[in-house]
């Protein structure tokens, strides 16, 4: 090449792959909505995940700090990401491995097809893999003549059914069993037309399928869920044990492992082996930790490659605010906690990474204006639970709103010149979400005007007419009035009735006493804790016929409230239910405040100190 | 002590009565309750909506309004209006490059506490029915807010006042914790999405059979009682500062669906 360097500017800017949305999350989400076995094969799924999710996460009585350390290593290695890459690289080949680096998708699609060229063959196994989904690589071999065929049993299910994925973990969880054994029926060749949907049974087709496959295949191509720096090690976590057999039995292993996998020592293994099983399938330890570290002279692969991919990566990295997202370990914790991602599946993020970790990664690794990724910041009610569960501390919500905010500044013609070359996007015509955002600025910039509005609210009194409730509302706030009905607006907003009924009090008090408030706080510490005890019993084991009487035996006896449980209609899973909301009422648990300030009180803890 | 009342916008809007019981609540202890004139909005719509920019000008006359009066602490009968107080409005200022706002929105924040935690943890409020004479003799399920439980780790301090009250017999909600599809903006640019959401949410309310669907945020529940109303589903929705404000004497009357309201259907 006869570029001359200039910092960075041979490092392409945004990623490609399957992570551009084709059609924006509104225009597909209603498909998905629509589809009554979807709904129901998620409902399950999710909630069964989730509940164990919270089973054992609640087991661990240093969760938040094994969090905090997940976050800390993270943030560790992308501040000192080069450096850690090169350590790994050296290290790597040390052993007996190839480096190769790859900036998009493309460019390593073609280095693996060489690769898989220069071995001869025509088909190779593979072990389940985000990295090689973004890149479309099964797409790529396929229109060169080479057959990638997928080992994990849901990615199988998805492969056969010629499908996509929707789920990072279980990518065919919009499938129920009798689906996949009609897929198994009609794509594996030689199964018994009799395969019933029985677990055991579709497991054992698929066993017997691949169990040829693995002895046939000289050539495999993995992912990577952790590489080490120091030792040059990578890892695969997996559960079913058809990663082991692709790591183990071709002659030729080769992974895709974005740079951001890098860990720095084999100790920070500690961490994240806690982290990942028990918030992505809800196991206490995966069944099958697989680690290599180069060639062993004749015991498994003599022949290893490992491509480092960007695609967009170092582009995250730019964000300060967005970077976060680097930290994902692709757990799936957070699709399975998402109350949108449980409506719609994650084939309406149209991008491999769907679900809330999808809506901040996909734009992000693209550039907001790739497809229809703009739309995905939007895909969230931003009730945080991603945040919440995710093991290594994503503030999801917080990078949702930046990327929104992003959104809003380049349609503005606000936004920074983008990064690689890429011309600003241009102001676009106001629409309908300017015209409303600007009429509420005006009114919310001043209680004097605020006022005036209000005293336009009894028309809206008249509009709703007799039975005082509004059932359809124009344009793009119509979209509310699709669902739901809304209130009249009252005859009087409260301003106006305060002013009425209060008599004008002085800005500052006459005598200028002041209440210790702290002093308050001190004194009722633990009040909160006491009064949630009086409904649950010390053990936090939920509301039961356990509730004890109040202490006092007054009034409040006799509203002494007895709790009755909901009716529990789910079932066989009824019991799995009452579980969860006996773990999840102890986890929304009210936090004492620990802090030293009037704020630290008003605000709530930020346990552990996070900033 | 002295009180100031943030009211909220949606709340002083649309849903005085809200703002009314907590004044009833907070004189009824004996404190002075001052309502700053200026306030508007915490600016959460324009922050979750992207405008940023604009949620500036928001930011600024909050702080302006509540910073000019002298009072104790402020309450607001919302914990996502709260949480916007303390994570939003400084993250605004910054980004607008507002550092002395920024601190400005800090201070004003800081003495800002949700209604629940201010009876509970400041007031000692732990017994609504011998402190506050609250009565309210109805079956009653409680929807937590998501800003409440997660940002705010609020956990059941709602629920459990209500609880307190006398004569409410009280049903826990299956799938507490999920969201109720609100969302902002978000309830009508993915207008389907948020649907399906909030009908999970009401189909959940019914299996509780109780009659009354409690809780503190008033923006969920106008989400939550106007899929009820449309699904004509009768239960009411309230916030749980109506249920604390309700006595013997002065008993809050449940008529519809949208008892949160002043008017709606079932009530004409």
């Amino acid at each position: 090449m006869s570029t001359v360097s200039l910092g960075m500017p041979g490092i392409r800017a945004y990623g490609s792959g399957n992570i551009i949305a084709a059609e924006s999350f509104p225009d597909r989400a209603p498909r998905e909505l629509a589809n009554p076995t979807l709904r129901g094969n998620l409902d399950m799924a999710m909630h069964k995940i989730r509940t164990k999710r919270a089973i054992v996460v609640g087991e661990k009585d240093d969760w938040q700090q094994l969090r905090t350390a997940g976050s800390e290593i993270k943030q560790n290695v992308l501040a000192n990401l080069p450096e850690l890459l090169e350590r790994f690289e050296a290290e790597f080949t040390a052993r007996g491995g190839h480096v190769h680096w790859a900036r998009d998708a493309d460019e390593a699609n073609r280095i693996v097809l060489d690769l898989i060229r220069a071995e001869g063959v025509t088909e190779v196994n593979k072990i389940k893999s985000m990295a090689t989904q973004e890149t479309g690589l099964n797409e790529h071999l396929e229109e060169h003549g080479i057959t990638a065929i997928e080992t994990d049993l849901a990615e199988a299910i998805v492969q056969l059914g010629h499908d996509t994925p929707s789920h990072i973990l279980v990518p065919a969880i919009h499938r129920n069993r009798t689906e996949v054994r009609d897929i198994f029926r009609r794509e594996i060749p030689g199964v018994s037309p009799d395969l019933s949907d029985d677990p055991a049974e579709l497991a054992e087709a698929s066993r017997v399928r691949l169990r040829e496959m693995f002895f046939r295949n000289r050539v495999a191509i993995s992912g990577a869920n952790f590489g080490i720096a120091e030792t040059g090690t990578l890892t695969i976590v997996e559960s079913e044990g058809n990663g082991r057999m692709c790591l183990t039995m071709p002659d030729t292993l080769i992974t895709l492992m974005g740079i951001e996998k890098v860990l720095p020592t084999f100790a920070d293994l500690e961490v994240f082996l806690q982290l990942l099983p028990r918030s992505s399938t809800g196991e206490r330890m995966n069944p099958y930790t697989s680690m290599w570290s180069g060639v062993t002279p004749g015991d498994g692969p003599q022949n290893l490659h490992v491509i480092l991919l960007d695609n967009g990566r170092t582009e995250v990295l730019r964000d300060e605010v967005g970077r976060q997202a680097l930290h994902c370990i692709r757990c799936s914790a957070c699709l399975n906690v998402c109350p949108v991602f449980e409506k719609t599946g994650g084939h309406a993020y149209g991008s491999v990474y769907p679900g809330p970790i999808g809506a901040i990664l996909s734009p992000q690794l693209t550039g907001i204006h790739a497809g229809k990724n703009s739309s995905l910041p939007y895909a969230s009610s931003l009730c945080g639970a991603c945040y919440d569960v995710c093991p290594v501390k994503i503030n999801i919500p917080e990078v949702l709103v930046h990327l929104r905010a992003e959104d809003v500044d380049a349609k503005h013609g606000k936004a920074e010149d983008a990064p690689g070359g890429a011309k600003p996007a241009r102001r676009s015509a106001p629409d309908q979400m300017d015209a409303i955002m600007l009429a509420a600025k005006a009114m919310f910039a001043s209680g004097t005007r605020m006022g005036l509005a209000e005293r336009g609210l009894p028309a809206g009194k008249l509009v709703a007419g007799r039975d005082q409730v509004i059932s359809t509302l124009p344009g793009l706030i119509g979209g509310w009035t699709k669902y739901r009905d809304i209130d009249a607006p009252p005859s009087e907003a409260f301003r106006h009735w305060w002013k009425k009924n209060r008599p004008k009090a002085d800005r500052r008090r006459p005598d200028g006493t002041a209440v210790d408030v702290l002093a308050l706080i001190e004194e009722n510490r633990g009040a909160a804790q006491r009064l949630h005890e009086r409904f649950t019993g010390a053990d936090g084991q939920g509301p039961s016929s356990a509730d004890p009487a109040p202490e006092d035996g007054g009034a409040a006896a006799e509203g002494g409230a007895p709790s009755a449980p909901a009716v529990d209609d789910r079932g066989e899973d009824g019991d799995l239910y009452s579980r969860l909301l006996a773990v999840e009422r102890e986890q929304i648990q009210r936090e004492e405040a620990t802090g030293r300030t009037l704020a630290d009180y008003a605000r709530g803890t930020e346990q552990d100190g996070e900033a | 002590m002295r009180i100031a009342l943030f009211s909220t916008c949606i709340v002083d809007a649309m849903y005085p009565r809200v703002a009314r019981a907590t004044v009833e609540i907070l004189e009824r202890l004996g404190h002075e309750v001052v309502f700053p004139p200026g306030q508007t909005c915490c600016s959460q719509m324009h922050v979750n909506s992207g405008y940023l920019d604009d949620a500036h000008a928001i930011v600024k006359n909050h702080v302006k309004a509540f910073s000019s009066w002298d009072y104790d602490v402020a309450v607001a009968p919302s914990a996502s209006c709260v949480v916007s107080l303390q994570h939003q409005q400084p993250m605004v200022c910054r980004r607008a490059g507002d550092e002395a706002l920024a601190e400005a929105a800090e201070e004003v924040a800081g003495r800002t506490f949700e209604l629940s935690k201010l009876l509970i943890d400041v007031l000692g409020v732990t017994d609504a029915a011998a402190q506050l004479g609250s009565y309210f003799p109805e079956t009653v399920t409680f929807h937590s807010s998501c800003h409440g439980m997660r940002h705010m780790k609020l956990g059941s301090r709602q629920s459990d006042l209500v609880r307190t009250v006398e004569g409410v017999q009280f049903t826990e909600l299956p799938g507490l914790e999920e969201c109720c599809g609100f969302g902002g903006t978000f309830s009508f640019k993915n207008a389907d999405t948020s649907g399906a959401m909030v009908d999970s949410k009401i189909r959940n309310i019914e299996r509780t059979g109780a009659r009354v669907c409690a809780g503190g945020d008033v923006s969920c529940l106008m989400n939550i009682g106007g899929a009820l109303s449309r699904e004509q589903i009768p239960v009411s929705t309230l916030h749980f500062a109506q249920i604390l404000a309700s006595t013997r004497e002065n008993r809050l009357q449940v008529s519809g669906p949208v008892a949160l309201a002043e008017t709606g259907r079932g009530r004409a």
